[in-house]
């Protein structure tokens, strides 16, 4: 029960931290914006490192590693490409 | 140990805030990388030196093959960005669905100890792991097929009687299987009832993407995005770990956000996004209202430009296809050059991905500070002497305003139709995407550059250029 409530808190407050930094997000940066959420949630990563490297069942690990190995791509593709679309936005 | 993985989490998440704080002008914006990179980095190494972890060459290797496919993938060109975007959501839905399976199958396999950890709490956050994240899976990768044009995965919307039925009803069956399982999670049957909510996830994503036409797709990756983020913070609840809580809440909320944001640009709900089909061909306008277009010569569109003092450039998604956006800057520059005062016109939904159209034009060396969000441009249109469309079309269609029979009445739009002259540059006398015949085309004061945008627009250029003009 106390893991419960105090997940669900974290998640409420989290969610209304987002909603209020991202709704001043400038509107010229949505494209990055979606690429540098899609590399902050591949968090997931950390999920798959237990699940990989911990001493589970072959079948389990192989599971793990599917998952790092995407979560992986997430992070790399979608930091370089964030800044590699922010790198462009010149004002003069 | 414990200390530094809670310590490590705070770090963390507080860098990703400020990630997506700096996000909020696009001076501080690369500052926003530097910190996601670095609170990434943190959360990875805090886990990797736990005295749990054993197999590190299977985790090197995995991160090593992550590279070598990460690393092209952000070097697609920024045409191939929205199904880049939908890739990586499929990539984040897959990670979240795997693990969430290996979860389910070490407790279950595991000693009658670990059966005790599975409370209801944790085993319900485990099928909505698995059935967003799988969902989300299938689903990004149609998104992706149909963006990328991939040959067998149908472009336009498959609709069938009794699709939504089909779809609610499937979406149904894993939920009750998942509500079976969260009371019996250690039934005789638990092991095959969790493959079959996986499956049924599976089989939904796909059936939620085949009737979706491609103007929604701003929206539906917006969607996805959101379930993305959601089935990180499920991961979180099952793992009971902050961390991927906060990350994944940031991410959902940043997608529920674009996705309202995309919503209200097209006047539509996020049920009538999933489940209306939008883009099927709609009957065309009563054959007595039909007018003919008039067309411009290159020559005549590039004088018309020269004379004016104000000129407003609305791109589509057509200037994308045609990768025109380099020959636009090219035009810019040229009109810039005569003291021409050219602004961009963005629409929300313009392209196939929120801020689409921005990162093209960015691209092409054009400064942030002539692209013009829609509702400031708005009221400068009656004063603008040209309005020069580059493959946009439903988002001038000017029927949005009052023609209650297209799928785009209400739909805020680009008001291109009030400039004093319409110079509109399409690829072919068809339908844009959605189907719908555009009037903007056809009034009085509109004329018509047919041709693929790459080739009118350089061809437009040349005539500034070669002293056809002075």
């Amino acid at each position: 029960m106390t893991d419960f409530g105090s997940m669900v808190f974290v998640f409420v407050l989290a969610t209304f931290i987002g909603l209020g930094v991202i709704r001043r997000v400038s509107r010229l940066l949505y494209t990055p914006l979606m690429s540098l959420t899609n590399a902050i949630s591949a968090i997931a990563v950390v999920g798959s490192i237990v699940v990989t490297g911990a001493d589970h069942p072959l079948t389990i690990r192989i599971l793990g590693a599917v998952a790092l190995f995407a979560s992986m791509t997430n992070i790399v593709s979608g930091f370089m490409i964030t800044d590699r679309m922010l790198k462009m936005f010149k004002k003069q | 140990m414990h200390l530094i993985g809670e310590l490590s989490a705070v770090l963390a998440t507080a860098l990703f805030i400020f990630a997506l704080y700096w996000m909020n002008d696009p001076k501080t914006a690369r500052r926003g990388v530097i910190a996601g990179v670095t609170g990434m980095t943190v959360a990875v190494l805090a886990t990797w030196i736990q005295p749990e972890i054993i197999h590190h060459a299977w985790i090197v290797g995995a991160i090593v093959l992550g590279f070598a496919v990460g690393v092209p993938l952000s070097r697609v060109p920024l045409t191939a960005v929205p199904q880049r975007t939908a890739l990586s959501h499929a990539f984040g839905g897959l990670a979240a669905g795997l693990v969430g399976t290996a979860e389910y199958f070490l407790w279950l396999g595991g000693p009658a100890t670990a059966a005790v950890q599975l409370t209801p709490f944790r085993m319900s956050a485990l099928v909505a792991e698995v059935i967003l994240g799988f969902l989300t899976f299938t689903g990004s990768l149609m998104a992706a097929g149909k963006l990328q044009e991939v040959r067998w995965i149908p472009q336009r919307p498959v609709t069938y009687p009794g699709q939504n039925v089909v779809n609610i009803g499937v979406l149904a069956l894993a939920v009750a299987l998942g509500v079976l399982l969260v009371l019996h999670p250690d039934a005789s049957w638990a092991g095959q009832a969790f493959l079959g909510i996986a499956g049924l996830a599976l089989l939904f994503g796909v059936l939620l993407i085949i009737p979706i036409g491609g103007a929604d797709m701003p929206t539906v990756i917006s969607i996805l995005n959101a379930y993305a983020g959601l089935a990180a913070v499920a991961m979180g609840f099952v793992l009971n770990n902050k961390l991927l809580v906060t990350a994944g809440a940031l991410d959902g909320s940043s997608g529920l956000i674009l996705s309202i944001i995309m919503c209200r640009a097209m006047n539509r709900s996020f049920t009538n996004v999933l489940f209306g089909a939008f883009g099927k061909a709609q009957p065309a306008l009563a054959a007595g209202e039909q007018k003919e277009w008039k067309q411009e010569t290159v020559e005549g569109a590039a004088q018309l430009l020269e004379q004016a003092r104000s000129v407003v450039i609305i791109p589509g998604y057509g200037m994308a296809v045609a990768q025109a956006q380099h020959k636009v800057r090219e035009l810019y520059d040229a009109l810039t050059k005569r003291g021409v005062t050219v602004k961009f016109a963005i629409h929300p939904v313009a392209g196939r991905m929120p801020g689409h159209m921005n990162v093209l034009l960015a691209e092409a060396n054009i400064p942030y500070s002539a692209l013009v969000e829609m509702d400031e441009i708005n009221p400068e249109m009656p004063q603008t002497d040209v309005a020069l469309v580059v493959g946009a079309n439903d988002v001038v269609n000017p029927a949005a305003r009052y023609n209650k029979g297209t799928p785009i009445y209400g739909m805020p739009i680009i008001d291109a139709d009030k400039a004093k002259t319409v110079l509109a540059v399409k690829r072919s006398k068809n339908p844009g995407f959605a189907g719908i015949d555009n009037e903007l085309y056809v009034q009085d004061n509109t004329w018509m550059l047919f041709g693929d945008a790459k080739a009118v627009l350089g061809d437009l250029v040349k005539q500034f250029g070669s002293g056809g003009i002075h």
